[in-house]
């Protein structure tokens, strides 16, 4: 698989100059504007920035804040955690289990098939079709059935009701998580080496579960791992959706997330040093999640 | 090419399901399709309904009596609109059209290093891309305002352009892909004199097609709805995306204004990428991470 060309030598600067060269200008923006802020978030962070006055360096002050002094951080740090522990893993296996339901059918079939479940993912702002739904509206759509049904008695505000909210942002992502995962596990799963599965049945494996968990599996490790990663990433940095959905800031806070805590300090409130803070923490995690659940992966099918 | 023959028919023996097993997977399948489309199905009805409809109780899923009403309040209400719809209509599409083709030429330069040559440094830079891939841009967001007002790029274009230029994604599935580049084919160009630019452009990228028509693809997704809330202030410089979230959120009786919206801002990624998708796949089949 890896067919590099070795020709010059690792540390032979000279000839592989115009690698460097050709790797610069993507790199020297990828540090401007990606590895920059992450560098430049942690030191702010330890001041107290505001864009107004010059800032001074309060150490970890700012941490002492958010982790003891600030009550909504720590609801939003407990609602982050219920999105993703919800639709993280469900929206991952359910992105593989479309993806290995749809894969022996026909290739046109197949193909609409995936188009109907990827597009919810790049649908843009279709998702405010959402807020028409669950609206709290007597006339909104589910409150309007539901009541000429005699189902309810009275309009429920699914969007703004501690007891729903939440529920309707975890489906709402839910419907929206077949994304680069699931085009990955259907792009993996067509290019599988068939002959491994004559191989297995003749090493006895004799359902589609079996064949599931030794051979499958084990071969789209590459591709579970990229999944992963896109669905850790993607369920921790849950943000607009709930601003959407919900309002800004959400009743009651039920619905607020990291994400949302940020861009109240940051490009609200301007809290420049107290909102890297959170960007940090919320890096932390990210990275965080990402480690043991590749390390789990690495051991499906063993 | 006797031999995909041999496999169909193995594949085919292999593991049969049963009759019951295929209805309860046909089944399933459907009632799924049912479910994402749902939204979909009841947002672009909800584009054509008149009011009346609108405002029925309870609502239809299907518009019985179709209108253009709705398409039409929403030229009225643009051309009522301070800056043209045509400008932010510009504004979006210059974004889009040269981030993405910068991104793809970025990328690509980057790429072609990364996935085929030994240097040093090489597994160390690729490293650094698969740890981006694991944090959204919500992280590096304020820093970046800070960095974009000091280069005094805030209400300019380039605070959109820029950052796409960068994609970690874009680079990672270019990189992928790239590696399948055989290594022979390089070198031959190397003995006819090409040099690394002339490789990459002549030889390589058209080796390559179906990736960076997936990162035409992907970039054009994600600055499609870009709305440039945090670096553009001008309202002149506004995207369209902005433009029709500021119409469409004026609440209930704009409901109808708002799924026109929302159709449109969705069909032309959609379509996009209904034409594109076996270049998508191919390219993704190559996305796994190794370690």
């Amino acid at each position: 698989m890896d067919d590099k060309i070795r020709s010059n030598g690792r540390y032979n600067y000279r000839k592989n100059l115009p690698y460097y060269l050709m790797m610069l200008p993507f790199f020297l923006l990828f540090f401007l504007f990606t590895v920059l802020p992450v560098l430049a978030a942690m030191v702010i962070s330890l001041t107290n920035y505001d864009l107004l006055q010059s800032p001074g360096f309060v150490f970890l002050e700012n941490y002492r804040r958010l982790f003891l002094n600030d009550t909504v951080f720590i609801t939003a740090l407990k609602n982050t955690f219920i999105i993703a522990v919800i639709t993280g893993p469900a929206g991952y296996m359910l992105s593989f289990l479309m993806a290995w339901l749809i894969n022996e059918l026909r290739p046109k079939l197949r193909a609409v098939l995936t188009v109907i479940f990827y597009a919810p993912s790049i649908s843009g702002n279709v998702y405010l079709v959402f807020t028409i739904i669950f609206s709290g509206d007597p006339k909104g759509f589910l409150n309007a059935h539901l009541l000429s049904l005699g189902i309810m008695d009275e309009a429920m505000l699914w969007l703004s009701d501690e007891k729903t909210m939440m529920l309707v942002v975890i489906l709402v992502s839910l419907w929206m998580s077949l994304g680069f995962g699931f085009l990955s596990f259907i792009a993996g799963l067509q290019t599988l080496d068939k002959s491994q599965f004559e191989a297995a049945q003749v090493d006895g494996i004799t359902n589609r579960w079996q064949e599931l968990w030794y051979v499958t599996l084990p071969n789209m490790r590459p591709q579970l791992m990229f999944g992963a990663v896109m669905s850790i990433t993607s369920a921790l940095g849950v943000g607009d959706l709930t601003i959407q959905l919900t309002g800004f800031p959400s009743a009651g806070y039920n619905t607020h997330t990291i994400a949302n805590h940020l861009t109240d300090f940051g490009n609200l409130r301007m809290e420049m040093g107290y909102a890297s803070t959170i960007a940090v923490v919320l890096f932390a995690i990210m990275l965080l999640c990402n480690r043991p659940i590749q390390a789990l992966i690495k051991r499906v099918g063993t | 090419m006797s031999k995909p023959s041999i496999i169909k028919t193995i594949t085919r023996k292999r593991g049969a399901r049963s009759f019951g097993g295929n209805v309860t997977l046909f089944i399933f399948l459907t009632f799924m399709a049912l479910l994402y489309l749902f939204p979909v199905i009841f947002m672009a009805n909800n584009a054509f309904k008149p009011l009346s409809e609108q405002l029925k109780f309870p609502p239809d899923i299907f518009v019985n009596t179709p209108t253009l009403e709705n398409f039409m309040d929403l030229g009225e209400l643009f051309s009522n609109s301070l800056v043209p719809f045509s400008r932010h209509l510009f504004n979006t599409l210059f974004v889009v059209a040269v981030g993405t083709a910068g991104q793809v030429v970025f990328a690509s330069m980057a790429a072609y290093p990364l996935a085929k040559f030994d240097f040093a440094g090489n597994e160390f830079l690729s490293k650094i891309i698969v740890l981006s891939l694991m944090f959204t841009t919500a992280v590096t967001s304020v820093p970046n305002y800070v960095i974009m007002s000091r280069l005094g790029l805030v209400d300019t274009y380039l605070a959109l352009i820029l950052p796409a230029f960068s994609s970690s994604l874009g680079l990672y599935l270019m990189k992928n892909f790239m590696t399948q580049v055989p290594s022979s084919l390089i070198e031959a160009a190397h003995i006819d004199g090409a040099s690394e630019m002339l490789t990459l452009w002549g030889v390589v990228m058209p080796a390559v097609k179906p990736a960076w028509i997936t990162l035409l693809i992907f970039s054009f997704q994600s600055m499609w709805g870009v709305t440039g809330n945090i670096f553009i202030y001008k309202e002149s410089l506004k995207p369209i995306s902005y433009a029709l979230q500021q119409i469409a959120s004026v609440g209930i009786a704009r409901q109808g204004v708002t799924a026109a919206v929302s159709l449109i801002m969705f069909l032309i990624p959609i379509t996009l990428y209904i034409f594109m998708q076996s270049n998508v796949l191919e390219t993704m089949s190559t996305s796994g991470m190794k370690d």
